[in-house]
């Protein structure tokens, strides 16, 4: 999954501080595995870097100094481009489907119409592989049954997903 | 609404069709065009009125509005014994379970279609051998359908249908009651002989893996055509 989109993501919500971006990005989008601060103001720095985000002046409350984040026109270009793009059917796809969706919800942008597509670019592969069992050996169908049971297990995924996302949309807008 | 229509090349097509069940909707406006040559796959999750899109495509019945037009011709304003005629002449049928007479050989299930079009028994039965041989059921013809395997089965009934000579051949499920390997083989000599007859199918399937084997798709959602995977080919 892109942790610098997902960031991003986030950023297109609200503007945030570093600290608040980690929180919602380890409470959403991981279980178990959360970003180190180190990695979060990295990438900050980096989007600054390329004029996705930009950083306001340091701030002084009662803790250390600290930086908002706003994301530019650039960087909610990037957002959307990355929404609307269907991730290369492959097998373990889950969390950067889970994380457009979830981020399309919170975003007000068509989550269902992010599915639809995924489904057909899918389906698309799945043709592909079936032909390749007709045509080709023992060892391409082997190798093709491995590919198609991967994309249909996602399918299954992308299905129930779509049929849960009042719920997800629910989960996103109270969290 | 908002459907893939094909318009013109379009051998098969339902404009904005509606179809209930007494206070049930089944269909609420659904459109689709299938070209010449096509294997369409009908996807869509229980109860969202795919077979019922297959039945009124088929003209086993009516839509209660909306047209459905083959080759040209509305379907849906021919009465019943010209929609049956239609159906025996031009269109194959392959369903889940496939309808076979169990007491009746392979053959004599694939040849009794043929006679009924007044076909002379011998050529019938020719005829018959041939399909149950290109299904890979040359050595099955004597044996009794009830005392086949499933696979074996539903290949006679894909024979059976492919015999006619069909334009349009519909499949409902057609491996819905059959293990992987079984429905897998059933799927490469339906889709396979179909292209090489220059058939065109509408295949109503819940399985992706069977949708696999179109070369399009697309989805019921609660009796509405929602999306489609591509253009059809004209």
């Amino acid at each position: 999954m892109s942790v610098a989109l997902t960031l991003l993501g986030l950023l297109e919500r609200e503007p945030s501080y570093g600290y608040d971006l980690k929180r919602d990005y380890d409470s959403y989008f991981v279980r178990g595995k959360p970003l180190s601060f180190g990695q979060v103001y990295t990438t900050l720095a980096r989007l600054a870097r390329d004029g996705k985000a930009v950083a306001g002046p340091p701030e002084h409350g009662d803790g250390p100094e600290r930086k908002r984040y706003w994301i530019t026109e650039t960087g909610t270009a990037e957002v959307d481009a990355w929404l609307s793009r269907p991730a290369e059917p492959e097998p373990h796809l889950q969390p950067v489907l889970f994380a457009k969706v979830l981020l399309a919800l919170m975003l007000g942008r068509p989550a269902g119409r992010y599915l639809d597509a995924q489904r057909k670019a899918h389906l698309k592969r799945m043709r592909e592989l079936t032909r390749l069992k007709s045509a080709g050996s023992l060892a391409d169908t082997l190798l093709a049954d491995y590919g198609l049971f991967h994309l249909e297990a996602d399918l299954r995924w992308i299905d129930i997903t779509a049929a849960r996302l009042s719920e997800l949309r629910e989960m996103a807008r109270t969290r | 609404m908002n459907a893939p229509c094909a318009g013109r090349g379009a051998l098969i097509e339902a404009r904005d069709i509606t179809k209930s069940f007494g206070q049930t909707p089944a269909l609420r406006g659904a459109s689709v065009a299938v070209a010449e040559g096509e294997i369409l796959a009908v996807m869509g999750p229980s109860g969202s009125g795919k077979s019922t899109l297959l039945h009124c495509l088929a003209g086993i019945f009516p839509p209660d509005s909306g047209e459905v037009w083959f080759d040209g011709r509305r379907l849906d304003t021919l009465n019943e014994a010209e929609r049956t005629r239609l159906r025996r002449t031009a269109f194959g049928f392959v369903f889940q379970f496939g309808n076979l007479v169990p007491e009746l050989t392979a053959a004599d299930n694939v040849a009794l279609p043929l006679l009924l079009q007044r076909q002379r028994r011998k050529a019938a039965y020719r005829q018959a051998a041939q399909w149950l041989d290109k299904l890979g059921l040359g050595d099955k013809g004597a044996r009794r359908t009830g005392e086949l395997s499933g696979g074996e089965a539903q290949r006679v009934a894909v024979a059976r249908a492919l015999a006619l000579g069909p334009r349009l051949l519909f499949a409902d499920e057609p491996t819905g009651s059959l293990d992987s390997l079984s429905g897998e083989k059933v799927m490469d000599l339906l889709t396979g002989l179909a292209r090489e007859q220059g058939i065109t199918v509408v295949l109503v399937t819940h399985d992706v893996r069977v949708a696999a084997y179109a070369d399009r798709e697309v989805m019921v959602r609660d009796g509405v055509v929602t999306a489609d995977a591509g253009t059809v080919r004209t």
